[in-house]
């Protein structure tokens, strides 16, 4: 099989698919030329992520991805969810295909990006280097391994 | 229920190829280059096989070689044509951009070893046109190699009128006809082929066996070297359960060309007109000049792989030319090859059925990928980005 049964689940059953009306950030990364684009929507209460939903386009691993990362950062606090590593989803995701690695990198650069928009519209300082720009064919900042 | 549609992939053995095939593993094992009976008896066999498989093309059995399926067939045909041209300072092959990688690869080696390959284009439909291929032939050129029909849509060349005028010219013409043997009729003579290139396991034979038909008096150079099998042209103890059961399959499949054409004609236009009623669908490829079992489709603002993953969930085998189907950041380079955007083409799905397939599948195959269109499109921020007038559709 190409993929766990964790990955099958969480493709066929995605957790916290949708969208957000009013969220207070909103993250998108990938591009459609790749074949990939994650939309990660969060809802933030005194620090806490309340409330996570998500929108993938991609393959298999992709949905499955988005869908264990916004599990993971649910009820989560902000600082927390920026901790989370592409490491980690795909560690509790019982593990990717080598070449499908980058889409856990998307789950989380999608959450970074979902939590660098909190953080512009409510006009908190932060550490630029530390996000991406989006552009992940081109992305030289992870390694696919 | 699990349906098979991915017969341009692989194709169920024939329950009578297998029959065939059983004595030449404990009974008729012999070896047929030994001189005593059971090798003599092994050697009849091969020879019988050969004979069968060149009078269902219209050659002679000298003019078959058998190889390990059609990728070494289409490896061999150019590198021996290469070879023979570099002797005579012919150093440029044209062939097309959608073609298998086993003769794009080819090319692409003998471009770094300094021959000049000219990749025609091929039209949105997925055909090639005979004047293209004769404005790409130059002096120089000692090949042309031109699929009969194409493995991810289906469609089928102009391969006779690209014979006639390569002939004309003088210049060799291979065919890489996997896709077509077994389910179009081959004649080398009326399609003025000087190779061309089959594979069992596409016609209800086995897999890792195949043929290449060399025309008489046309140099051909061994890729492997060794023993003096097939005429010293490729080296290694014949496959004999495999090249018997290839003789039959290739018998049963072309006596039943015409049947099956009617019969899978009408379901593959079934297929199309049903799913071609899902918005914003693109089928790719002519509707008319197409294998009788293929149906190749993009749907936009969803990915392919998820696609057959999902249908696979509802029992559904078919595939896909997306980016993650095929382990690279690009889609088919088929789907590029007619135009198609990355965008649309990394949403396209390939439907390929055999005689085996029945009406109430084809039903269910319709009813099957609308229900997953729709819920793959629920799902993406690309078609909500598209609905929303945010993204303008691509596929009208
Ligand atoms: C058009 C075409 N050429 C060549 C091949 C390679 O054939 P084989 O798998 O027998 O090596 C295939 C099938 O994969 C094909 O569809």
């Amino acid at each position: 099989m190409l993929y766990s049964e964790k990955v099958m689940d969480h493709f066929t059953n995605p957790r916290n698919v949708g969208e957000i009306e009013n969220a207070d950030g909103i993250g998108e990364v990938g591009n459609v030329k790749c074949g990939d684009i994650m939309k990660i929507y969060i809802k933030v209460d005194k620090g806490i992520i309340t409330d996570v939903k998500f929108k993938t386009f991609g393959c298999g691993s992709a949905i499955a991805s988005s869908s264990m990362a916004t599990e993971m950062i649910k009820g989560k606090s902000i600082e927390d969810a920026l901790e989370l590593t592409n490491k980690a989803v795909v560690e509790a995701l019982d593990g990717l295909p080598a070449h499908k690695v980058h889409c856990s990198v998307l789950a989380e650069e999608a959450v970074k990006a979902a939590v660098k928009d909190y953080y512009d519209k409510n006009g908190i300082e932060y550490d630029e280097t530390k996000f991406c720009d989006g552009d992940c064919c081109h992305c030289s900042k992870h390694s696919e391994e | 229920m699990r349906i098979y549609a991915d017969n341009a992939a692989t194709t169920k053995v024939s329950p009578k190829v297998i029959e065939v095939m059983l004595p030449y593993f404990d009974k008729v094992y012999g070896n047929p280059s030994s001189l005593h009976t059971r090798g003599q008896e092994a050697a009849e066999a091969l020879y019988e096989a050969r004979e069968k498989i060149a009078s269902l093309i219209g050659a002679e059995a000298r003019e078959i070689y058998f190889t390990s399926g059609g990728s070494e067939a289409d490896n061999q045909a150019i590198m021996s044509a290469a070879r023979a041209g570099a002797k005579k300072d012919k150093k440029h092959i044209v062939s097309t951009k959608f073609e298998h990688h086993a003769v794009l690869h080819t090319l692409k080696r003998l471009e770094r070893e300094g021959f000049e390959v000219t990749l025609v284009d091929v039209n949105e439909n997925g055909i090639v046109k005979a004047e293209d291929i004769e404005k790409a032939i130059k002096e120089d050129t000692c090949l042309v190699t031109v699929m009969f029909a194409n493995n991810e849509i289906g469609t089928i060349q102009p391969i006779a009128e690209i014979g006639a005028l390569c002939h004309e010219k003088g210049v060799l013409f291979h065919t890489d006809a996997v896709q077509a043997a077994g389910h179009l009729d081959l004649d080398v003579k009326a399609l003025s082929v000087d190779m061309l290139s089959a594979s069992a396991h596409k016609f209800h034979g086995p897999k890792g066996v195949g043929f290449l038909y060399c025309k008489r008096g046309v140099v051909l150079k061994p890729l492997i070297e060794g023993g003096a099998q097939e005429r010293g042209k490729r080296a290694g103890t014949e496959n004999i359960p495999s090249i018997m059961g290839m003789a039959v399959a290739l018998e049963e499949a072309t006596s039943k060309i015409k049947e099956n054409t009617e019969k899978l004609i009408p379901m593959r236009d079934k297929l199309i007109h049903g799913l071609e009623k899902i918005p914003h669908s693109r089928i790719n490829g002519d509707k008319e000049k197409r294998l009788p079992g293929n149906v190749n489709i993009c749907f936009e603002g969803i990915e392919g792989e998820s696609l057959l993953l999902l249908l696979d969930a509802k029992g559904i085998e078919a595939s896909s030319g997306s980016a993650c189907t095929s382990g690279s950041l690009d889609p088919s380079h088929v789907l590029l090859s007619i135009g198609l955007p990355h965008d649309v083409a990394h949403g396209s799905l390939r439907v390929t059925i055999s005689e085996e397939t029945t009406d109430e599948e084809i039903d269910y195959i319709i009813k099957s990928v609308g229900e997953v269109v729709e819920y793959l499109r629920g799902i993406s921020p690309v078609w909500e980005e598209l609905i929303k007038g945010k993204r303008e559709f691509i596929l009208k």
